[in-house]
């Protein structure tokens, strides 16, 4: 269940920001199901492929996405615990979404364009920063609820949990926003509506896939995006009604706060310069540490 | 009640970081500003409900000066001094941070390890005192601007607040008046130096005052 | 233990008979190479039987060397280490067979056969060996055989500055050993392993055997000879070294560690922090290097790195009386030991298919090789995600092992146990995310996109045999990768061997482990199944519809050059650019000046800081305080007679007095 809504509601999200964006620069914006229409689109295209790339370029995007469902299986939501759920759970979860990243760079690096490359090894960076923080801010959710296993730890926060051990618990969460942003390529790491190719990060390493791979890419960037913003509404909705239902329309609202905050962020925001963003990771490791020190 | 100290404790020890973080001065003096609103709310929660007609003034005293007169007067000799607004230290803002972590778990290990006469009421307390002094410390050995300085000193001393605020909710009136008129006098000094140094070398840069040395 | 004898033999016969047939041809290859295979086949089945849980057996034979009996053991550690040293060694000899053909005519091929059975041989004896002067000379022949196959291409100046660094390096080591075996025997009387117990000094005894087994093992900073000397080895040689030798290190520390009693927690410490260091410093130096064999000697150190902080979390959790830290920690530890073998050994022999296929190793002449080569680069592809710890593979599984037990120790830890617990988590986490850096550079600028130079361009696949050796290592990645749980199950014996827990405990947590890694093995197979059917589903969709293929699209501009590809110095960037203050990267840069440039030219080079700010400038003092000696050594003889004669008498005054 909570695959099926987050394969179907994911790009949902995407819009939601979009259209607080374009809400907040007086614009209409587009239709709210605009995402969909894209993914559509593009399946039905063909494809053009780099002479210079080879069969690990056409392979990219498939593992890309086959991790990124994967992970999204150990993820529960709402009143839904997760397809499948072990001791260590969210190792397997982070490291799949490595190697989702790692298909990708090889990818970029496949088409020999200079400026993949540039997004590649940004990319690559990055998540290398992000990933301390991710493992150190989930450690902090696990010493406050002493379960090893991300659907048992999140579910066991609970308003009283957050009574108890707010401080750490906020830390924790600052610095899961901090990598939600960061791995789903928004400002203020990296801009997704930007022009110049030479200021991203994310997008320019899917430049030369088209057609089907790129909805493939696209639908895996939507994915994840849900994904952590799964992590981080489990997080903060901690009212349990009981009802398997009601939770989960809450916790569908709390993916639309999120959706709304992230636009929010984006519209108000600049983007940091890149040699910034190191720093920005490493404040993440420094709350996940203080929520630790606690 | 333990649990507001906390959260004031946390908010310093993240301006502390943001401060190791950040490179405008504007902001700096921003974020030592709302160390001494915190510090001043601190020691309002530390009296436990116990009011005083002393014992509620000071931190206000305390919170207005570091809060308010302090950055405002910082402000001013910057803006008079039109130095560059950029904090330029001598180590990168990445490494700066990563002291500050190192520094932090220095912090926290001392916390462990030092025996006090009462038990202050969050564990964090002292550690966060700790780390707010180092903060300084190493604000002060690693930027060049003069100003920055004087933040570093401020934090430093605010480091040193929060530390009495362990050590003794109470300290007599006198004693931390006179610690505050300390402080302010300094940065007046110091506020002055900076305005003259820099009208005479139109920089405030410290390392090019090593050219005033008799070194031969 | 008859079979390892035979083994033994095999190698004997093997090292002897390529010298006596050294002048016939072919003859040396075949002999020498078949007597590393025969030898590892003999040995692995009895190996194995031990590993998994067969009955310990030794033999002992009296010895007229003072204190020392040949005495041999072969339990459940020593087994465990013996399996991939039998693989990697006949692995290795399958490849050199056809790698160092290509020599015949130029080289005399009977020393590197000599020396490759001398040191699989020598490995064997080092873990089988229960008797500290058995042990020290085979380590000392292990040191010796892998120094002179280090320098087999002697005629090249940086070779033999390589070998002379790995030759100081390892007696550095080694005399920490002497000292460390002295010690351990002046104590108990006798040099007999077994007859070693629990000491007063343990530790100092646990110092000395960590600096003189890390000096092999190569943990920071005592890793400088691994980037010496495994670029310049043949590259089955770096493969054999890279791959087992240096595991005997981690051997003996395991070995020392069993005989000194109930650890500290502060060897914990240190471990993990001796870990956390030569993990993040290996990672980050390999990032910087421009050489594919020393991108991959750095790596050597950041896992052993790896190795070490599973070791420290054990010893933590042992000492903490926490079974399942222990158990988690070590059976991670040991599994990457097995897994490195695997993967390490992979990509050292890729890495000789491209050196031999386009005669450059440099990483920005490269590039493309995968169309070339696309059985190399296929190999290579796995072993690199499966050293970056991608999941379906054999890296992952022994990092969650290793995560696992941190986890564990962090949520349940009072919190003076928990802090080296969230270092390890953080320190693994960092290493995993900069080892997936390195490895997509690695093998995305060397295979991918296209030639950077013309040698690259007219790349040549390797042979048959070098490439089957490439095939089974990389089967076994996969395999180890899928099959964890079960590998994972099957090691109760070697876990109870080193942690000396009851059975009940070791077999009930690896029990709970192995449920994790199940479900992991589990995940992975669903990932390949899941991937195979959205590619294949791409696959239907893509064939009816218009495919084609074009110019890269590089934002408008019509005609990119091979030249224009992003490099790998500029893929490493933003690490080294983080971490300049640690790795000190020197770059000049000549920009383009004026309207009409005519050449601009950027060039950056990472040494290695431990080489040149800690071992240079002491090896350099340490020479001019030799240099006060020189008047001594006039090259006289009867001068030498005289220092002997008065060394003699000085030595009889002393004793009379």
């Amino acid at each position: 269940m909570p695959l099926i809504l987050g394969a179907l509601l994911a790009p949902l999200m995407q819009s939601a920001i979009i259209r607080t964006k374009s809400v907040m620069a007086g614009r209409v914006g587009p239709p709210l199901l605009q995402p969909y229409r894209d993914l559509w689109k593009l399946v039905r295209k063909g494809a053009v492929f780099s002479e210079t790339s080879s069969w690990i370029f056409q392979m990219g995007p498939s593992v890309g996405l086959a991790s990124i469902i994967l992970a999204m299986t150990l993820i529960p939501f709402g009143g839904f615990a997760a397809l499948s759920s072990f001791t260590g759970d969210f190792i397997l979860v982070a490291y799949l979404m490595a190697l989702g990243r790692f298909f990708t760079v090889a990818a970029a690096l496949d088409t020999g364009s200079s400026f993949e490359g540039m997004g590649a090894s940004r990319e690559a960076t990055f998540s290398a920063f992000a990933e301390p923080a991710f493992f150190l801010a989930l450690a902090a959710l696990a010493r406050q609820t002493g379960q090893v296993s991300l659907g048992p730890a999140l579910a066991a926060v609970s308003t009283a949990t957050w009574m108890r051990a707010a401080p750490t618990l906020s830390l924790a969460l600052a610095a899961l926003s901090i990598i939600f942003l960061s791995e789903n390529a928004r400002i203020p790491v990296d801009d997704p509506a930007t022009h110049l190719e030479l200021t991203m990060i994310h997008e320019v390493m899917a430049l030369d896939h088209s057609g089907p791979d790129l909805a493939m890419i696209e639908y895996g960037a939507a994915l994840k995006m849900w994904l952590f913003g799964a992590i981080i509404v489990g997080l903060t909705a901690p009212w349990r009604a009981g009802n398997r239902w009601m939770d989960t329309a809450a916790a569908l609202i709390g993916m639309l706060i999120l959706g709304v905050g992230t636009g929010v962020i984006e519209s108000s925001m600049a983007r940091l310069r890149l040699i910034r963003v190191p720093q920005l990771l490493l404040v993440a490791i420094v709350l996940s540490a203080l929520a630790l020190a606690l | 009640m333990s649990e507001t100290i906390n959260w004031i404790l946390v908010l310093l020890v993240l301006t502390g970081f943001m401060l190791l973080g950040s490179s405008r001065l504007a902001a700096c003096i921003r974020l030592i500003a709302i160390q001494g609103m915190l510090l001043g709310i601190l020691a309002l929660r530390m009296q436990d409900g116990q009011w005083s007609a002393a014992g509620a003034l000071l931190p206000l005293i305390s919170a207005v000066v570091k809060g308010v007169l302090l950055p405002w007067l910082l402000m001013r000799a910057m803006r008079e001094a039109d130095t560059v607004r950029e904090i330029e230290p001598f180590i990168s803002y990445n490494l700066s941070i990563i002291a500050g972590a190192a520094g932090l778990a220095l912090s926290l290990w001392l916390g462990r390890q030092l025996e006090l006469p009462n038990r202050p009421p969050s564990p964090l307390l002292v550690p966060a005192a700790f780390f707010t002094s180092l903060v300084g410390m190493i604000v002060i050995v690693s930027r060049r601007k003069a100003i920055a300085q004087v933040l570093g000193y401020l934090a430093l001393e605010n480091g040193v607040y929060a530390f009495g605020a362990a050590v003794a909710p109470r300290l007599p009136v006198l004693v931390e008046l006179g610690i505050l008129l300390d402080v302010l006098v300094g940065v007046f000094v110091m506020g002055i130096a900076i305005f003259h140094i820099s009208r005479e070398f139109n920089h405030i840069d410290i390392d090019k005052l090593e050219a005033l040395t008799d070194r031969l | 233990m008859t079979a390892l004898l035979i083994s033994l033999l095999f190698f004997g016969a093997g090292a002897i008979a390529s010298l006596i047939f050294a002048n016939r041809g072919r003859w040396p290859t075949m002999v020498g190479a078949g007597g590393v295979i025969l030898g590892s086949l003999c040995g692995i089945v009895p190996a194995t039987r031990v590993a998994l849980g067969a009955p310990a057996q030794s033999l002992r034979v009296a010895w007229d060397v003072p204190y020392g009996s040949l005495y041999l053991r072969l339990d459940a550690l020593a087994a465990f280490f013996l399996v991939p040293i039998f693989v990697i060694c006949a692995v290795a000899a399958l490849y050199g067979a056809e790698y160092l053909a290509t020599y015949r005519g130029r080289k005399a091929l009977a020393p590197p056969w000599f020396f490759l059975n001398v040191l699989a041989a020598s490995m064997v004896t080092v873990v089988l060996a229960h008797n500290a002067v058995l042990f020290l000379m085979a380590w000392e022949t292990m040191a010796l055989s892998s120094f002179f196959l280090v320098t087999f291409e002697n005629e090249k100046e940086s070779t033999r500055q390589a070998g002379w660094i790995y030759l100081v390096a390892s007696h550095i080591g080694a005399a920490f050993l002497l000292v460390l075996f002295v010690m351990l025997g002046k104590e108990n009387g006798s040099l007999d392993f077994d007859r070693f117990t629990a000491s007063s000094g343990a530790g100092t005894l646990f110092v000395l055997a960590l600096v003189g087994f890390g000096a092999k093992a190569g943990f920071v900073p005592l890793h400088v000879w691994l980037p010496e000397a495994h670029p310049a080895a043949p590259s089955h040689v770096s493969a054999v070294m890279s791959a087992v030798m240096i595991k005997t290190g981690i051997y003996g520390l395991l070995r020392i560690l069993t005989l000194l009693g109930p650890p500290r927690a502060w060897w914990g410490w240190a471990l993990c922090a001796v870990g956390l260091t030569s993990g993040i410093a290996g990672v980050l130096l390999a990032l910087a290097q421009h050489d594919l064999k020393r991108l991959l000697a750095y790596s050597s150190v950041e896992n052993v790195g790896i190795i070490a902080l599973g070791l420290g979390v054990g010893i933590i959790g042992l000492s903490a009386g926490a079974p399942f830290i222990a158990v988690a920690g070590f059976a991670g530890a040991l599994l990457h030991v097995l897994n490195h073998a695997l993967f390490k050994g992979l990509l050292f022999l890729d890495a000789g298919n491209v050196a031999r296929g386009t005669h450059t190793r440099e990483l920005d002449h490269l590039g493309g090789l995968l169309k070339s080569m696309p059985a190399t680069g296929a190999t290579f592809l796995v072993g690199a995600a499966a050293i970056s710890g991608m999941p379906p593979l054999n890296g992952f599984v022994s990092e969650f092992l290793i995560y696992l037990a941190s986890f564990k120790g962090a949520v349940s830890g009072d919190a003076s146990s928990a802090v080296p617990m969230l270092a390890a988590i953080s320190g693994l986490a960092l290493i995993g995310g900069l080892a997936v850096v390195c490895f997509t550079q690695a093998f995305g600028i060397v295979f991918l996109g296209q030639p950077r130079t013309v040698h690259a361009g007219e790349a040549q696949e390797a042979g048959r045999a070098m490439l089957a050796a490439g095939f089974i290592l990389a089967a076994g990645c996969v395999l180890v990768g899928l099959f964890g749980a079960s590998v994972v199950r099957s090691m109760g014996p070697v876990i109870r061997g080193v942690t000396g827990l009851p059975s009940i405990s070791v077999g009930d947590s690896l029990a709970q482990a192995a449920d994790s890694v199940a479900r992991v093995g589990c995940f992975g197979a669903g990932l390949t199944a899941l991937a195979a059917l959205i590619g294949g589903a791409r696959a239907i969709t893509l064939a009816r519809r218009s495919v084609a293929s074009a110019a890269t699209w590089d934002c408008g501009y019509a005609r990119p050059s091979p030249r224009m590809q992003y490099t790998a110095s500029s893929f490493a960037q933003p690490v080294t650019e983080t971490f300049s203050m640690l790795l000190r990267t020197r770059q000049s840069l000549h920009g383009p000046q004026g309207m009409f440039p005519e050449g601009a030219e950027f060039y950056s080079r990472t040494e290695d800081p431990y080489q040149s700010l800690i071992f240079r400038p002491l090896f350099r003092a340490l020479s001019r305080a030799m240099a006060t000696l020189r008047p001594f050594q006039q090259g006289k003889v009867q001068l030498y007679v005289l220092y002997i004669a008065a060394t003699l008498l000085v030595l009889l005054l002393w004793e009379v007095a």
